[in-house]
């Protein structure tokens, strides 16, 4: 079996020290090592987005990083969005606007979102749809979704 | 979906990396973003015994200025060029491709040199490297060698790198009337066909033309004919037009698959050569 | 019965359920973890069509953390063949392929290990020979035993040979009286053929599925985790086949990530991890990947039909013959020979068509057995009777709407029972088209198509209508039952515990059986909670499927409330008057308290009768303590909601890619109870309809390989795939229940699949396309274009 390997990183403003085989996805380490099981696994291949977390802010896949890869990293994931118990805009955007059904992309998708929102204040219905076009829905047809995020831009 | 297990190294220098590579018995595989890969590890389609992670290797990353050209290190990632303002000046035909490949996710994790190290038939990049003439800088055991982006891509996954080589950066020329336009699938949104148009203009006149093709055949590559076609000529709709319709003509190997057919692709080659043609005329 | 003031139903209610999805905190079965949890691996066939020759496991089973390695002929020994819900024949279709496999993906061998990293490494460590066999892809081939037999107990892979339906079909003698369907065709000015493929999907629920398993020795107890539309259904089969007695079995579904059906089954990898953890007596987990989930979660359609129209010249439509034949692929499972009935059943469309022959085949292939997906044999149906009528407009250059019209079934006509043998519950179809095409504004959208194809433009609009038949039920329609169950408890302080059969995985049932029980009871929706998905507090229930949720055991509901309503004003009664009897029919619960209508001033607390009723302190002669009580709900029929789509769709001239310009419907779903979320099921809806008919296809190869194996080659709409949906309504309430409520889960698939090919049938008409088969390739269509195809 392949050595383990120390890693140290930041999670939702937590240091966390652990070694890890290095074939160990990011995404497993967050589940099943931190228990931070509200990040999602939907497909093998890059595309889904329901895995999707901040690393250094930025919007990312974290079934396509190993954990290696985020030695260093702060790394921002759902449970870290709402602060003192407040949601996140975005977060009651989805709320208010019913952006989700099953919830299962969820929090991948307010992930994306808030990418989005940090690079674009105020992004037009299109430039949300492409925000968010690392992240499949399959129950909302995306139209709420869309209504969300602008709910949130308009309160940010 | 889970990958074989492997050794993880870490470089901080480039000849660490390197020697590295060479103390992997052929086991080794660079890492940088991942993201090309990452995916064929999970599938079990790559199955490297040593990732040795360059990533963090100060000389391969940033974007600079040199002499008027665009220095960028191989472990850039696509947003990065898309939001660039020294690349949307000098040569935004790059910005332009990078804002084309995969979704926001996947472009702030995907970088430059693995996107061409990889050399996938339908990677976007390829096709604008090869339309620029961008010079590829390799670093091997033996030193520094620079390749032409023409030369650079060989086949399918293919490429002028040896196993112990790394890609260290890659040399952009300015480049102001140019274009990258792409026929997307429909599921992985890479390109059916991708053509980048990158053309001296004298007035209305076309004094050279370089048109870089990817996604219709083994591997990036230019498309001659159609450089020799518009070279010295008036960008008219009909002399535009007789050079897009024998783009394909010089194709062989061209793939096939339940997304395009080898009859549509190649004339989709001719369609969107024309409309890249178009599109760098109009800039 | 007690009366209630409609406050909450109806409103805008945003969802109880949101925030623990919105902040990570929901638990799916992937997050549920139990002390010494072991993980299942499965080893599939990589061929479509085979015999197992051999497999060495010895590898596998000599790994670090490997617990066992089993392969189907081991697990046969305690292990029965899957159940199906069904009453046609089928073959033996065991967990884990016993000597011979008959899809890419089939489970071949099973690995429990330590991690699901050693589990998945141990089952790639198995070696595997098969001797293959030609692969049946090819419907229609196979029917005539070619080049192979999947099963041998069925010639010419026949799983099902003949259903005949329609006019002059006798049910109970089985004949066939074809006058009325010859006649019609004999005394026709028209007679229009088409052949239509409605073509093989993937569910993709964007949770794939899972299962967690634990029995528990010495309590002899098994409790199964699945991600499942329906538990009790789970339960009664588990424990079946597993041979445990079913109250020794519970069964919980957690939070899902979305089934549009294909969480209906009961899988193999369901039933082994029960086996094996019974086997083990230890906890064990199965979590599918997306590119098992390809191969081995359940498909949907794939029904081709010969249409052969029949018709007058004023635009009647006097006949209808269909041939449909169902590619069911490999196995039988629970519902799968049933869904092409209900395509059959739903033949009619929303036209009174005199003579309909319907004649239906089902047959084995080398692919992955096919079942119910959102909307379940009735989009199929919609979309080949929509196809065809509007072909009978484009022969007859009539307005596609005028068709509709000249042959809807009246509003005076309800209940109407069909050629097919169903009996319509209520509508007026003419009502919604009218809205339709006010809100599209037809005439204007009709100008402005023809000015953009006069710019060059490829532009065309769709119009199709549909009816589908929800609420699923009664018991004679479904082997496992066609009713729902509730309970209702007013607890001691005054809040409300209900518990429903049904089992939501997006629909937002805690949201809007709340604002029931906020109504009937009068007390705020905070201080109701609803219970669902698990066996061993949900006492019975079917489960979510064919829109049933709200329809079905949303009335289970208010029947059971109900119950213990009367209950309750009893004990109120007995504390206002406590010296005399009284009538308490009509009294009144509003705003936390309870009174006599006649007498509003004189009331009693909601918190104080409840607590009287647990320390009924004298007890009113005949009564028992405790406000408590259930309810079944049969329905008597089904519902039959409907709907009129439009749609503007534009292709590219150079390279035939379709973009949709503009997405309209109408729907007519009944009595609704919370807007907003029956939105989000339109939404949702449209959006699998668009995908079906613009980008989505499961395609195997000639070998049976399945090439739309990823995300990568089987494209799901993302955001950037649809334009602004416009949604309007029209509600007429369902006799059938006394909410009025019809369901509306699966409508946007019915109408908007046949819409956008209406739509580009329309952009092609010029090429002289009379029809093109889903999904709307942008090759075939270049090929149209540009090569003069004709679809």
């Amino acid at each position: 079996m392949a050595n383990k390997v120390p890693i140290t990183l930041k999670v939702n403003g937590a240091e966390r020290s652990a070694e890890v085989q290095p074939r160990t996805l990011l995404v497993h380490f967050l589940r099943e090592d931190l228990g931070l099981t509200g990040t999602h696994i939907g497909c093998d291949t890059t595309q889904c987005g329901a895995c999707t977390i901040l690393v250094d802010g930025k919007s990312a896949k974290s079934c396509t990083l190993f954990a290696v890869q985020a030695d260093g990293a702060d790394i921002t994931t759902i449970e870290g969005v709402a602060s003192d118990g407040d949601l996140h805009p975005v977060q009651e955007g989805f709320w208010e606007e019913h952006g989700l059904q099953c919830g299962y992309c969820t929090p991948g998708m307010i992930m994306s979102a808030i990418h989005l929102l940090n690079e674009n204040k105020s992004p037009s219905e299109q430039e949300i749809r492409e925000g968010i076009s690392g992240n499949f829905c399959r129950c909302t047809g995306y139209q709420h979704i869309v209504n969300a995020i602008k709910y949130a831009a308009n309160k940010g | 979906m889970i990958p074989e297990e492997f050794e993880y190294k870490r470089a901080a220098t480039l000849d660490e990396a390197i020697s590295l590579m060479q103390s992997s018995g052929g086991e080794g595989k660079f890492l940088a973003g991942g993201h090309s890969l990452i995916p064929l590890m999970k599938l079990r389609l790559s199955e490297p015994g040593v990732l040795i992670d360059i990533s963090r290797i100060p000389q391969i990353n940033g974007i600079t200025d040199q002499n008027g050209k665009v220095q960028v290190g191989a472990a850039t990632t696509h947003a990065e060029v898309v939001s660039s303002d020294l690349i949307r000046r000098v040569c935004p035909v790059v910005a332009e491709c990078a804002a084309e490949i995969g979704d926001p996710q996947v472009r702030n994790r995907g970088t430059m040199g693995g996107s061409l190290a990889h050399s996938d038939p339908s990677a976007d990049y390829p096709a604008v490297m090869v339309a620029l003439d961008a010079e590829i800088h390799l670093k091997g055991p033996g030193g520094w060698r620079a390749v032409k982006a023409g030369d650079f891509f060989q086949g399918m996954f293919t490429v002028d790198m040896a196993e112990d080589e790394i890609i260290a950066g890659i040399q952009l020329p300015p480049a102001q009337h140019a274009a990258y336009v792409k026929l997307h699938q429909r599921a992985s949104h890479y390109a059916i066909v991708g053509i980048a148009a990158v053309l001296e203009m004298d007035g209305r006149t076309c004094t050279s033309a370089r048109i870089g093709i990817t996604g219709a055949s083994t591997h990036a590559q230019r498309l001659t004919n159609v450089e020799a076609a518009l070279a010295g000529k008036e960008l008219t709709q009909a002399n535009i037009d007789a050079a897009a319709a024998i783009a394909d003509a010089g194709l062989e190997d061209v793939n096939s698959d339940i997304h395009a057919s080898e009859a549509y692709r190649r004339a989709m080659v001719k369609v969107f050569t024309r409309r890249a043609i178009e599109r760098a005329a109009s800039r | 019965m007690a009366i209630i003031t409609p406050k909450m139903i109806g409103e805008r209610v945003k969802r109880r359920e949101d925030p623990r999805l919105i902040q990570g905190r929901a638990t799916y079965v992937d997050d549920i973890k139990i002390a010494g949890m072991l993980h299942l691996a499965f080893r599939r066939s990589d061929i479509a069509h085979g015999i197992i020759k051999s497999i060495d496991v010895s590898a596998a089973q000599a790994m670090p953390g490997v617990e066992l390695v089993i392969t189907g002929a081991e697990l046969k020994e305690f292990l029965p063949p899957m159940p199906i819900g069904t009453p046609f024949p089928s073959p033996d279709h065991y967990s884990v392929a016993v000597d011979r496999v008959r899809y890419q993906g089939e489970p071949v061998a099973v690995v429990v290990a330590a991690d699901r990293y050693l589990a998945r490494d141990a089952a790639d460590a198995i070696e595997i020979e098969y001797e293959p066999l030609p692969a049946v892809i090819d419907p229609e081939r196979a029917m005539t035993g070619e080049p192979a037999i999947v099963h041998e107990a069925f010639a010419n892979n026949l799983a099902v040979p003949y259903v005949p339906g329609g006019t002059g079909f006798d049910p109970v003698a089985g004949t066939v009286d074809n006058t009325a369907v010859d006649k019609a065709f004999a005394e026709a000015d028209f007679v229009l053929s088409q052949r239509m493929l409605n073509q093989r999907l993937a569910p993709t629920a964007m949770e794939p599925r899972g299962v967690v398993a634990h029995y528990e020795p010495g309590k002899e107890h098994l409790t199964i985790w699945s991600s499942t539309q329906n538990p009790h259904i789970l339960k009664t089969f588990v424990a079946a086949l597993t041979g445990t007695p079913d109250n020794q079995v519970r069964a919980i579904a957690p939070e899902v990530g979305g089934g549009f059906g294909c969480k209906i089954n009961i899988y193999g990898e369901d039933y082994v991890a029960a086996a094996l953890s019974k086997k083990l007596g230890k906890p064990l987990k199965w979590i599918e990947d997306r590119s098992e989930a390809f191969q081995a979660t359940i498909h949907g359609r794939d029904i081709l039909a010969y249409v052969d129209i029949a018709g007058k010249n004023d635009g009647r439509v006097t006949g209808l013959k269909i041939k449909l034949i169902a590619d069911i692929g490999a196995y039988n499972m629970i519902l799968t020979a049933a869904i092409p009935t209900l395509t059959m059943l739903m033949l009619n469309g929303t036209y009174d068509i005199p003579a309909i022959r319907a004649e239906l085949t089902e047959v084995f292939t080398n692919k992955m057995p096919t079942d119910a997906y959102r909307g379940a044999g009735r989009p199929e149906g919609a979309y080949f009777v929509e196809r065809a009528m509007d072909m009978v407009a484009r022969h007859l250059n009539m307005d596609p709407a005028e068709v509709k019209r000249k042959n809807f079934i009246k509003a005076d006509q309800f209940p109407f029972a069909t050629q097919m043998g169903a009996v319509y519950d209520s509508g007026d179809y003419e009502k919604t088209l009218d809205l339709a095409l006010k809100n599209a504004k037809w005439e204007e959208l009709k100008a402005e198509r023809d000015r953009m194809r006069a710019d060059g433009r490829i532009v065309g609009i769709g119009l199709s209508f549909y009816v589908e038949v929800c609420g699923l039920g009664p018991s004679a329609s479904l082997p496992t039952g066609g009713w729902e169950y509730s309970s209702v408890t007013v607890e001691r302080s005054g809040k409300i515990t209900a518990t429903t059969g049904a089992s939501p995985h997006g629909q937002g049932n805690e949201t809007t059986f709340s604002q029931m029980l906020s109504d009937q009871f009068g007390i705020p929706m905070g201080d109701i909670t609803i219970l669902h998905g698990d066996t061993g507090v949900v006492k019975q229930g079917i489960g979510t499927f064919g829109s049933r949720s709200q329809a079905v055991g949303g009335t289970a509901l208010l029947k059971a409330g109900e119950k213990v309503k009367d209950k309750m004003a009893r004990f109120a009664a007995a504390l206002l008057n406590p010296n005399e009897e009284t009538d308490t029919s009509n009294m009144v619960f509003a705003e936390g308290r309870i009174s006599f209508k006649d007498a509003p001033g004189q009331s009693v607390g909601f918190s104080d009768v409840a607590a009287y009723a647990y320390v009924p302190v004298p007890l009113p002669a005949g009564m028992e303590p405790g406000l408590s009580d259930q309810a079944f709900f049969e329905p008597a029929n089904n519902t039959y909601p409907y709907g009129a789509h439009i749609a503007m769709l534009e292709i590219d001239r150079e390279t035939g890619e379709p973009r949709l310009l503009k997405m309209l419907a109408v729907d007519d779903a009944g009595t609704i109870i919370n807007p907003l979320i029956v939105e989000g099921q339109l939404h949702g809806g449209l959006a699998q309809g668009i995908g079906q008919a613009m980008i989505e296809e499961v395609v195997y190869d000639e070998d049976g390989q399945l090439i739309t194996g990823s995300f990568m080659d089987y494209a799901i709409p993302r955001a950037t795939d649809f334009p602004w949906f416009e949604l309007d309504k029209t509600v007429t309430p369902t006799p059938v229940n006394p909410l009025g409520a019809k369901g509306v889960g699966e409508a946007g698939t019915l109408g908007s699949t046949p819409c956008i090919v209406n739509a580009a049938v329309d952009a092609l008409s010029p090429f002289g396309v009379k029809h093109i088969d889903m999904m709307l390739r942008p090759e075939k269509l270049w090929r149209i274009i540009n090569e003069g195809a004709t679809g």
